[in-house]
């Protein structure tokens, strides 16, 4: 039986089509993707993204709990700032794509549905003697994101805070309707927007709140088509336990000189490593799709596999990420994609396909 | 509510025929399944010949990919470009402009193989509550 978010009736109820995602029944649209999916180009989307996993940190060695499993350095963040990285296994393969926030008061951790189990396992093997205590605050909590050009305005008077005044990648624990909540400005659709986790008990008044506002509903479908433009990794995509980050173009996440972390000594091999395919963006020719796991060839020999691909709404175009020999890699090669057979022509170009204007 | 003029196949396409000729498209659940409709390529051209079950072309959405079969098999006469050109527009009739091939059935060919409104509808009542 497929876990529901609290605002599972709510999809049910307006049309939303369902789907099976890393455990959750979640909505895959409610109109239309392409509709969803410009709405928040040009407007503001609201999704429920309760189904991400939602951890909480306590105790002296909080911090070093962190740093021992996160590539990215958690110790040079300011209190209110989230940060991207990995969290990688001994041999330098991706468990997991996280942000991790920092509070005067503790940290807290953002992790994807299906790996929630797999980080909090990691996170009990290398704790050690570390004075550090892990709450999972998924099912006890919502999590909504409003995204696009008109996210931030909507919300404007909505919280005892004023989230337009966050920056990038910051944070704020404030209060709506008088409960506790977290507004945040990150994002997984390549607009501005936030982020905001509330009490279960909250969720359905904050989500309709958010749709008087005009912002409208929008699926993972939406979600999908809006993080592959913006060349956003997806796990059990472009990110695996067999995949590092330097092949995924994560290296920036990832901070060799901040001390000791899991995996750490592979990814110190895996950085020099030229035989290891690369994440690159394609453009394909024509409109058919690419999908995860067709070939990618060049002169009928492999030079690699796509991760995902999809029909690029704002873009007009079909397109893919893939992992592709390194030799293979620049913007303006050329290649055919086996689609069900049939090759069709593609050239790598240079991600992301998409970014906004800021 | 499907026409109950049609015949349809298990796979979602309908047919009908008027004399020899056969118009053959897919179904509006179909359509609304897929959605968003980005491509529809057709195999097939006027003249050449269609097996009864065979993949003569294919239909993809945003979502997914699905292969056109005809329910019926024949010589086709004609290929609606319209919807090859702008695939989009079949979701707007696709029992009415939204056809897709037309076949030439040989002397004999039925359709009584096929679903009947009224079974097609019991199917596809079934999948929307999967």
């Amino acid at each position: 039986m497929a876990q529901r978010t609290i605002l599972h009736d709510w999809h049910a109820a307006h049309g939303a089509r369902m789907v099976d995602f890393a455990g959750w029944d979640m909505p895959v649209q409610y109109t239309s993707i392409i509709d969803e999916h410009t709405t928040v180009r040009t407007a503001a989307g609201l999704f429920d993204i309760s189904h991400m996993g939602r951890l909480s940190f306590s105790g002296g060695d909080a911090l070093a709990l962190i740093q021992r499993v996160f590539t990215n350095n958690a110790a040079t963040m300011k209190d209110f700032q989230a940060r991207y990285g990995l969290v990688c296994n001994d041999q330098g393969g991706i468990r997991d794509d996280i942000l991790v926030y920092r509070w005067p008061y503790g940290w807290a951790m953002v992790v994807n549905a299906g790996n929630r189990t797999k980080i909090i396992d990691w996170l009990a093997d290398s704790k050690g003697p570390l004075d550090a205590q892990v709450v999972d605050q998924t099912l006890d909590t919502c999590m909504v994101a409003v995204q696009g050009p008109k996210a931030l305005e909507l919300c404007a008077g909505m919280f005892e805070g004023d989230p337009s005044k966050l920056a990038y990648y910051h944070a704020l624990p404030t209060r709506y309707q008088g409960a506790n909540c977290v507004v945040s400005r990150t994002g997984y659709t390549g607009e501005d927007g936030l982020e905001i986790m509330v009490g279960v008990k909250q969720g359905v008044q904050l989500w309709e709140d958010l749709l008087k506002r005009g912002a409208r509903p929008c699926g993972l479908g939406a979600r999908d088509t809006l993080r592959l433009e913006a060349a956003m990794p997806l796990y059990g995509h472009e990110l695996s336990e067999e995949i590092d980050p330097y092949q995924a173009g994560l290296a920036w996440a990832v901070k060799l000189d901040k001390g000791e972390f899991r995996g750490k000594d592979a990814l110190i091999r895996r950085k020099e490593d030229k035989t290891l395919r690369q994440r690159a963006g394609l453009e394909l020719a024509g409109k058919r799709i690419a999908r995860e796991g067709a070939a990618v060839k060049t002169g009928g020999a492999s030079i690699g596999v796509v991760s995902s691909g999809t029909f690029a709404p704002t873009l007009n175009k079909s397109i893919a990420m893939a992992y592709l020999d390194a030799a293979f890699t620049k913007p303006g090669t050329t290649c055919q994609i086996d689609i069900r057979g049939k090759d069709e022509s593609a050239a790598v170009v240079p991600l992301p396909f998409y970014k906004r204007v800021r | 509510m499907v026409p109950k003029n049609l015949r349809y196949a298990e796979t979602h396409e309908w047919a009908v025929v008027e004399g020899d000729a056969c118009t053959i498209g897919i179904t509006k659940f179909a359509v609304e399944q897929l959605t968003d409709v980005v491509y529809i390529e057709i195999k097939k051209a006027a003249g050449d010949a269609v097996d009864a079950g065979e993949e003569f072309g294919e239909i993809e959405s945003v979502k997914a990919v699905s292969g056109l079969y005809a329910p019926v098999g024949g010589t086709v006469t004609a290929v609606n470009q319209k919807i090859v050109g702008d695939p989009a527009s079949i979701s707007a009739d696709p029992y009415g402009a939204g056809w897709i091939i037309q076949l030439k059935l040989a002397p004999g060919t039925t359709l009584d193989h096929l679903l009947t409104p009224e079974q097609y509808e019991k199917q596809i009542a079934s999948q929307s509550h999967d």
